[in-house]
């Protein structure tokens, strides 16, 4: 059952290895995606579920979204349309994909093989996490509420720019 | 009956950050380095996981969870200031806002 967390692991390292070494940014969000999908593996064979479905849902979605929504924002114009068709070539998305054709092939024989235990011995499920988060930890959770307001606020401060000031450019 | 070594959780851990840390110290576009910088993050929370699975707490997990709040945090912000340094500069290499004024 180890060779879960093995593989998942090689996989991790090698499209990071791979993301680092990109030329164009949407390749190298392709590997970080299934670097993070992979960290995601390694975290379920630990015995954390919880923390696996929150890579997956908040960095590999939501931050990712980020990442796409900005590097799409910085290249419009028509070298963009041939960027667009260069980036549909197979060649592009096939070292990706066999990746985490790998990560796939891994969680369903987890899923088959196991039976609900954990590779690290005892599974460490949401009701303990939140029990602890919103126990000893409740001072952590309202500093990073007022964290993340304080990102949102900054977001919206830098990229808000009055009409009259872009006029005046 | 610890059948994953807690060596091997940290020596993935350690390789994902120094990779991190390589893409920061290489690359010039400023995206890349963000892109970077949240390896370096996600290995740091996946040290502190293997460390919570190790003794049987939660308090991995809890970590993890606050460091995915200051990456979320911190990713809004840094790409709010790629936004604004491409439409001052047209450019994203970071050479080019090597100099400060005054």
């Amino acid at each position: 059952m180890t060779i879960v967390f093995y593989g998942a692991g090689a996989v991790a390292i090698l499209s990071t290895a791979l993301m680092i070494t990109r030329l164009h940014a949407v390749h190298a969000l392709l590997y970080l995606i299934v670097s993070l999908l992979a960290v995601s593996l390694v975290f379920y064979a630990l015995g954390a579920p919880f923390i696996a479905a929150l890579e997956v849902i908040i960095y590999a979605g939501a931050i990712m979204v980020l990442f796409v929504f900005v590097v799409m924002l910085l290249n419009l114009g028509e070298e963009a349309a041939r960027a667009e068709r260069a980036l549909l070539k197979p060649s592009m998305w096939t070292g990706p994909l066999i990746l985490a054709a790998i990560l796939m092939a891994e969680f369903v024989y987890l899923l088959a093989a196991s039976s609900g235990r954990s590779l690290g011995g005892a599974m460490i499920g949401p009701r303990e996490v939140g029990a602890s988060l919103f126990g000893p930890y409740l001072i952590g959770v309202e500093l990073a509420s007022m964290l993340l307001l304080g990102g949102l606020v900054g977001a919206y401060h830098l990229g808000w720019r009055p009409t009259s000031s872009r006029e005046l450019r | 009956m610890e059948l994953v070594p807690m060596r091997d959780g940290f020596l993935l851990a350690a390789a994902l950050f120094a990779l991190g840390l390589t893409g920061v110290l290489v690359r010039r576009n400023v995206i890349f380095i963000l892109m970077s910088i949240e390896v370096m993050l996600n290995a740091a929370g996946l040290a502190f996981v293997v460390a919570g699975a190790r003794w049987r707490q939660p308090d991995g997990q809890v970590v993890f969870l606050f460091i995915l709040a200051m990456a979320a945090a911190e990713v809004s912000v840094g790409l709010a200031l790629v936004l604004e340094l491409y439409h001052q500069y047209k450019s994203l290499d970071t050479d080019a806002i090597s100099r400060m004024k005054g």
